[in-house]
């Protein structure tokens, strides 16, 4: 009698163990508190890689005292657990809102891991249409680099648009989204804590790393205008380090940006062409910014082509 | 599930015609498992090797066409659906020796024959520069035909992922009501008897038809510009019968020989039957060639 009752312990003691390991089996991501309640976890920077398994942008979340609002998800399903398991080690609130800041999927191929909490998926109302005509070409990639890194990952649009400002609260703490003039993307969200003063600024902001013209770099040379004028208490760039000052940071995005449009004008003046202009405008930027070589090139078709009309 | 490439390109070929929605296509197995690389052998392509028995049914392609044309491609393009080419003629037009035709073919896109290009002696040279869209890694090629039939062949590898399927990222409407703005413009100083550089741009979203609508769930219908006819003093000079692997707003630079005051003039059409055109008078004195007309 005693036996079988010491094994029954044991099978119940083992299964506890187990089901504890599964539990626990997810690690946390590393999250940095910058002000009470809003966490970031610093991404790699880099491209990704089966070494950073797609970790590669700032993303994080803000805690109220109703529920927990995630702000960009992570480069797979996987990134997305650990985002998860981050903020059930901080609280056991739900998670209400997922925001998505704008299409890469660095920022949101994450997004599965939250479909059992049934948060509103939100995003601009030009996220979905991002998200779908690029979702074949993302997924090849994805697999094609991650291998099965990336399993479960999968493109979830919002389910909650914003056009132009929404306000949302997580219980005693508001935030204001933001839509913007063509930037980044055609997509850009911008998410401000107003209890902190915190614009979370994500892609409109690239600090030490390359920023990435995927839209306009005429829009994002007026969007950084307006950025100047909110003057925010902190911002959170969507790559780089977390704790530079933020107008130091924004000089050097739009020194960059602005060279490259001034220098761009000039070559379609001279009559040079596009290859012309990729081979030979803004080397010496190279040493000032992260991945230079895999984007520089591509910032300089993205300007010419844009600004070949407005001669 | 259609999955060889043949068929699925009859069939996209037959969308293309009917023009209509594409919501098919969201069932194709668009894209291989496994990407081509540089390495690969650009003879053994079985897509090139479809094409080439379809175009040319047998005729040899000298595949060391250096003396003829030469092909110039970014290895590692920085924008998939913007990716410059260039390609360059080695020897003048004269009327007894001259190239008559160029065909633009892209291995791993999915409609990979991107068109022909149709020169003239009155060309001075056969070069023609423009912009394409590269949907996966690939060789790029380009096939020259001479006037007495010999073709000759060049090929690039190019790095880009998914500039097929990507739309421009404007809304549809928008880029509709502004297509068909046209600058024709001559490079440089006009000196006759040599050949003179023109850049002809054109306002249009050249779209392919494979980006998803999410508004309406449905794929953009194809719209693009099929043909460019430019002419100097009523006499061809470039003909251009293309399609979406053409970048957005098209932009082509070739040339063409003036002999004498005359007007350079584009006739363009697109998939809409949409006309455009633009003229510009060309002429030996300075200052006076920049002057472009355009009727959208």
């Amino acid at each position: 009698m005693a036996r079988r009752a010491l094994r029954h312990l044991l099978l119940a003691a083992g299964l506890l163990v187990a089901f504890a390991a599964t539990a626990h089996a997810v690690t946390a991501l590393k999250v940095t508190q910058i002000v009470p309640g809003l966490y970031v976890h610093r991404g790699h920077d880099d491209v990704a890689t089966r070494a950073n398994g797609g970790d590669i942008a700032n993303i994080g979340f803000i805690v109220g005292r109703r529920c927990v609002a995630a702000i960009d998800t992570g480069g797979t399903a996987a990134e997305g657990r650990a985002l998860r398991a981050a903020i059930r080690a901080v609280t056991p609130l739900p998670v209400c809102y997922v925001i998505n800041t704008h299409m890469h999927p660095d920022h949101i191929l994450g997004n599965a891991a939250f479909k059992g909490d049934r948060p509103q998926f939100v995003g601009s109302a030009a996220l979905a249409e991002a998200e779908a005509s690029h979702a074949e070409s993302y997924m090849r990639v994805l697999h094609r680099e991650l291998g099965a890194l990336a399993d479960g990952s999968e493109i979830i649009p919002p389910t909650l648009a914003v056009n132009g400002s929404m306000t949302l609260d997580l219980g005693g703490r508001v935030l204001k989204l933001q839509t913007w003039k063509t930037a980044h993307t055609n997509n850009d969200l911008t998410v401000y804590d107003e209890s902190s003063g915190t614009l979370w600024l994500a892609d409109l902001l690239f600090v030490q790393c390359i920023p990435v013209i995927d839209g306009s770099v005429t829009g994002w040379l007026a969007d950084i205008a307006t950025i100047r004028q909110m003057n925010p208490r902190r911002v959170v760039p969507g790559h780089g380090p977390i704790d530079t000052p933020w107008r130091d940071a924004l000089d050097a995005e739009e020194a960059y940006l602005s060279a490259l449009a001034r220098d761009v004008r000039a070559a379609i003046r001279a009559g040079k062409t596009m290859q012309q202009a990729v081979d030979t405008i803004g080397l010496d930027e190279r040493k000032k910014w992260r991945l230079f070589d895999i984007y520089h090139q591509r910032n300089v078709t993205a300007a010419y082509a844009e600004l070949e009309w407005d001669q | 599930m259609i999955t060889t490439g043949a068929t699925r390109r009859a069939v996209l070929r037959g969308l293309l015609a009917a023009g209509g929605t594409l919501a098919l296509l969201a069932t194709f197995a668009i894209h291989p498992a496994h990407a081509a690389q540089p390495g690969d052998d650009p003879d053994k392509n079985a897509r090139w090797q479809d094409f080439r028995e379809g175009m040319f049914k047998g005729r040899p392609v000298d595949t060391h066409g250096d003396a003829v044309i030469k092909l110039d491609a970014p290895a590692r393009a920085a924008d998939a659906a913007v990716v410059p080419i260039a390609i360059a003629a080695q020897f003048p037009q004269t009327p007894s020796r001259y190239i008559r035709k160029l065909y633009l073919f892209i291995d791993e896109n999915p409609e990979p024959y991107g068109g022909s290009f149709e020169f003239t002696p009155d060309s001075g040279l056969a070069s023609l520069e423009t912009r394409v869209r590269v949907e996966d890694y690939t060789f790029l090629r380009v096939i020259a035909e001479t006037n007495d039939g010999h073709l000759y062949s060049a090929v690039r590898f190019v790095k880009a992922s998914g500039g097929c399927s990507a739309p421009a990222g404007k809304d549809d409407a928008a880029a509709e009501a502004d297509a068909g703005l046209v600058r024709l413009q001559p490079q440089g100083r006009t000196v006759f008897g040599k050949p003179q550089l023109v850049q002809l741009m054109v306002r249009h979203p050249n779209r392919t038809g494979m980006a998803m609508n999410q508004v309406t769930r449905l794929y953009s219908s194809a719209y693009f510009i099929r043909k460019v006819q430019v002419t100097y003093a009523d006499k061809p000079v470039m003909t251009a019968n293309v399609n979406f692997s053409i970048s957005e707003n098209p932009n082509f630079r070739f040339y063409f020989t003036p002999r004498a005051n005359g007007e350079l003039k584009a006739h363009i059409e697109d998939t809409k039957n949409r006309q455009f055109e633009a003229q510009v008078a060309i002429s030996s004195q300075p200052g006076a060639q920049q002057s472009t007309s355009t009727t959208p």
